[in-house]
């Protein structure tokens, strides 16, 4: 019952997945996207900190918190764009973000 | 070694199906809850791994901000999710194909995978061992110092991001009579007042 590298891995690509599913099947919902994107920072945050505490450097320690500093500043300013569009449009649905016909 | 094989599949299991139920769930408020659950419980993952001060960094940045202002736009905003959720059924069998092709690959890559016996002769940092210097001390030795361009590239992104998000969601409404600090100091004597001499017992008209 040793707990090793592999088995933080398995979770930190268990939960990438489902974050990528969930961008997937809610397409429509904007909050739930960005949702998903913090669950597949987080199971990066994960893969971080497992391969730093096994192979013995804090290097990928550090590096998780900038990634952390990323993730908090992405919900920042995606929540603000989200709140500033809906002022605007009223609605937050994927589908009315057709403006720039991209 | 027992109890770490315990909490690990506990905090792993917890943190996956939360992991799910945040992108199943109807409610958008309980998709936020459930977000909470997943950090604390990696939060849990990261303290088993010896990580206490990232754990922690993770509790109080996600737990405190950011899952919190996911709840307050949640609830600001009128929208009907039940509408935004229309599609997630018929998504669902060529989602769920691919998702499970992603993760059968994703596995497959970890079972197979080997760390070469190079990569650990090229550690830049080595962790102390905790008995001797603490977790987060150890942090701060090389964050503060080999990595402290980083640090303050941190801090410029927050910084950033604070800027932008009040530039995104600050607004002027018309009718609202705002401070003109300006017009205030160019104010002088003689538009500000005027001396009207009253006589006695008559007042002003």
């Amino acid at each position: 019952m040793i707990i090793g590298l592999g088995h933080y891995l398995s979770v930190a690509a268990t939960v990438f997945t489902l974050g990528v599913l969930g961008i997937f099947l809610n397409r429509k919902n904007v909050i739930v996207i960005l949702m998903s994107i913090e669950l597949i920072l987080l199971s990066v945050n994960i893969n971080l900190v497992a391969f730093s505490t096994f192979l013995g450097d804090i290097v990928g320690q550090v590096y998780a918190l900038i990634v952390l500093t990323v993730a908090a500043a992405e919900a920042a300013i995606g929540l603000a764009i989200l709140v500033a569009y809906f002022r605007n449009r009223g609605s937050i649905a994927v589908d009315d973000i057709n403006l720039m016909k991209g | 070694m027992i109890f770490h094989a315990i909490f690990f599949y506990l905090f792993a299991g917890i943190t996956v199906a939360s992991a799910v139920m945040v992108i199943a769930s109807r409610n958008p408020v309980h998709s936020v809850l459930f977000l909470i659950l997943a950090f604390v419980n990696a939060a849990g993952l990261f303290v088993l791994m010896g990580a206490e001060f990232l754990a922690m960094i993770l509790i109080v940045v996600y737990v405190g901000a950011v899952a919190v202002l996911f709840l307050f736009v949640v609830m600001m905003l009128d929208v009907d999710f039940a509408e935004l959720r229309r599609g997630f059924i018929s998504y669902l069998p060529i989602g769920g194909l691919v998702g499970a092709m992603l993760l059968a690959e994703l596995l497959i890559i970890v079972g197979a995978w080997v760390i070469g016996p190079e990569v650990t002769k090229a550690i830049t940092s080595p962790i102390p061992p905790a008995a001797e210097i603490p977790n987060t001390q150890a942090l701060g030795l090389v964050l503060y110092t080999r990595y402290v361009y980083f640090f303050q590239a941190a801090g410029v992104i927050l910084l950033v991001a604070m800027i932008g998000a009040i530039v995104l969601t600050l607004q002027h409404k018309p009718n609202v009579r705002r401070q003109i600090i300006a017009d205030q100091v160019a104010r002088h004597k003689a538009s500000a007042i005027e001396i009207v001499k009253v006589k006695s017992g008559q007042g002003l008209s």
